[in-house]
């Protein structure tokens, strides 16, 4: 995995529900350029057919929250993003993320983030850079177990390691 | 040391330390999906490289989301985990006779009290109500569990709400948890275990002891727990498919927070537009216009909401401007609201009665809303564009409002109907 990540924020509010990143409409798939082609589009028609390579979400408190649906993180890793922060995130999107390889950050300071605003992020080391702005954030940085999920590179890969025990 | 149901159900299936904000690996006694995570569960695990599931009796595929088959993507999606519980031998129901999970499960005896369960849909914390550790996960969580028959916990802080009080006869376990979710928020308990204490809980029949369990994930909790009874261990008992040893809270366990509910002078309550939190008194709202109604999901589609909802039909009209949706969430419900001559007050009423499914909570199917069109639901979400077009709205509330709404054509108290 790429750990130094760089594009243009998009930027939403708190508790952006799954429903809204991507409707249960289209959940008669799981495949992930499918589910990108309808990204966000409840909340934000404008996000699948404008987001580039790189860019990321950014957002308030709740990220994620509601249906247990994996096609959510699913669909924004498909759409391109780099990477979701948010200044909190619901339990099972945060897990089902980590578990798919879309990287998140949490950081109290996602407010200052601004729509467009060019955002680098570090991944090893935790810090997110505001090019626009000129300012440099840190993220919380993950539980040991869950570091270790993912250098394993998510948890496909553990529990192959673990099934060849 | 002393501790919280949620703790003492970890410790009970882990070797490591168990306290709050730990991450303790936990043997999981059943795991289950639906035909909407199941495909990407069945994917991840065939990536995983396993090729058994732990115990064919203790995991399930439950068709019930876009079932009947809606159209034809989703009869794909259902005929891939058909054959995935075929070769795996593993526990599925075909329509006709499963129901929705979170009804069906208790109902068959397959999740049972002091169990740990994890389910790829996000309502499993309805199973708390039965005592047992049951939370939600995303598809690749499932299949993992599939797999090796554990999985990472963090150990939760628990807050406790204590409901207190006598309820009006016009008050049910939705109001109540609606009246949780609209003080403490929609990330209220996050990444928490909610534990349901006080009088007002031991005098709650076990379908409203699920409703409040149900939307303990509306607050962000990972489940709901209640200590098993009396009452909770005979139906769990009579229904048991395997052994099982109930877990209780430790009197002096320690909790993160606490809140208590009086419920004594407490009105219906509705959440409206768009997050479970937006809770208001229904007479805050009442005259609201309603196209449709839906009485039905994981939430509120057990028998005694079908009786609370017949109770105020009999002998009324739908308004001619609203359609009424009534889905019983299982063939026992189904079967059970027959018998008992219900549908008869749900036909002379003019509602339409359908199979078992998840149906329109979701917007998949049988009962979809129209641009600018409200419904008034006894589901468990009303985010945006979640019965249908993104410019719809959905009003959240218990049966006995939702069954007024329909005759009255407009949100309204019960007792306006009845009275």
């Amino acid at each position: 995995m790429e750990t130094i990540l760089k594009g243009k924020a998009w930027v939403y509010g708190d508790n952006v529900d799954t429903d809204v990143i991507i409707p249960a409409r289209y959940l008669v798939t799981s495949d992930e350029r499918s589910l990108a082609a309808h990204c966000m589009e409840d909340i934000d028609a404008s996000y699948a057919g404008g987001v580039v390579k790189g860019d990321m979400i950014v957002a308030g408190n709740n990220f994620g929250c509601g249906s247990s649906r994996e096609h959510a993180p699913i669909a924004i890793k498909g759409s391109g993003a780099s990477c979701v922060i948010a200044r909190s995130f619901a339990r099972i999107f945060y897990r089902n993320a980590i578990n798919i390889g879309l990287p998140i950050l949490e950081c109290a300071e996602t407010g200052r983030i601004a729509k467009d605003d060019i955002i680098e992020v570090d991944l090893a080391k935790g810090t997110i850079t505001n090019m626009t702005k000129g300012e440099t954030y840190n993220a919380k940085p993950f539980p040991k177990f869950l570091q270790n999920l993912i250098g394993l590179g998510g948890l496909v890969p553990y529990v192959r390691a673990r099934l060849s025990e | 040391m002393a501790m919280t149901l949620a703790e003492a159900i970890i410790a009970k299936h882990t070797k490591d330390p168990v306290e709050a904000g730990a991450i303790c690996r936990v043997n999981v006694d059943f795991a289950f999906t639906n035909d909407i995570t199941g495909p990407p569960a069945i994917k991840e695990f065939r990536k995983m490289g396993a090729q058994k599931v732990f115990d064919p009796q203790r995991c399930a595929v439950l068709p019930d989301h876009f079932s009947p088959a809606k159209d034809i993507a989703s009869a794909e999606q259902i005929k891939e985990c058909r054959e995935f519980a075929e070769e795996q031998g593993m526990l599925f129901w075909e329509v006709g006779r499963v129901g929705v999970e979170h009804t069906f499960l208790p109902e068959n005896g397959l999740v049972l009290p002091g169990e740990i369960v994890l389910g790829a849909d996000s309502h499993t914390c309805t199973h708390g109500a039965m005592g047992a550790l049951a939370t939600g996960v995303g598809s690749t969580d499932l299949a993992a569990a599939w797999a090796l028959g554990e999985t990472w916990l963090r150990v939760p802080e628990t807050m406790k709400v204590s409901y207190e009080g006598t309820p009006s006869e016009w008050l049910c376990g939705k109001d109540m948890i609606l009246a949780l979710i609209g003080k403490i928020g929609v990330e209220g308990a996050r990444y928490m275990a909610l534990e349901f204490h006080g009088d007002a809980l031991e005098g709650l029949g076990l379908d409203d002891r699920f409703t409040l369990s149900n939307m303990a994930i509306e607050a962000g909790g990972k489940t709901g727990l209640i200590n098993p009874d009396d009452k909770l261990l005979e139906y769990a008992r009579d229904r048991a498919a395997r052994p099982f040893e109930p877990l209780f809270a430790d009197r002096d366990a320690s909790y993160a927070g606490s809140v208590t509910i009086n419920v004594s002078d407490m009105e219906p309550m509705v959440a409206m537009p768009h997050l479970p939190e937006n809770v208001k008194p229904v007479s805050e709202v009442s005259g609201t216009h309603v196209d449709q109604v839906f009485i039905g999901s994981c939430t509120n589609g057990r028998i005694s909401d079908l009786r609370s909802a017949a109770k105020v039909l009999k002998g009324k009209k739908v308004h001619n401007k609203t359609r009424l949706m009534i889905i019983p969430a299982s063939y026992e419900v189904y079967r059970q609201a027959m018998k008992e001559g219900l549908f008869d007050i749900f036909l002379d009423a003019g509602a339409a009665i359908s199979t078992p499914s998840c149906g329109p909570c979701l917007g998949g199917h049988l009962g979809i809303l129209a641009a600018d069109e409200r419904c008034i639901s006894t589901s468990n979400r009303n985010f945006v564009g979640r019965m249908g077009s993104p410019k719809s709205e959905v009003v959240l509330s218990g049966p006995m409002v939702a069954a007024a709404s329909a005759v009255a054509g407009h949100i309204c108290h019960p007792k306006e109907i009845t009275g």
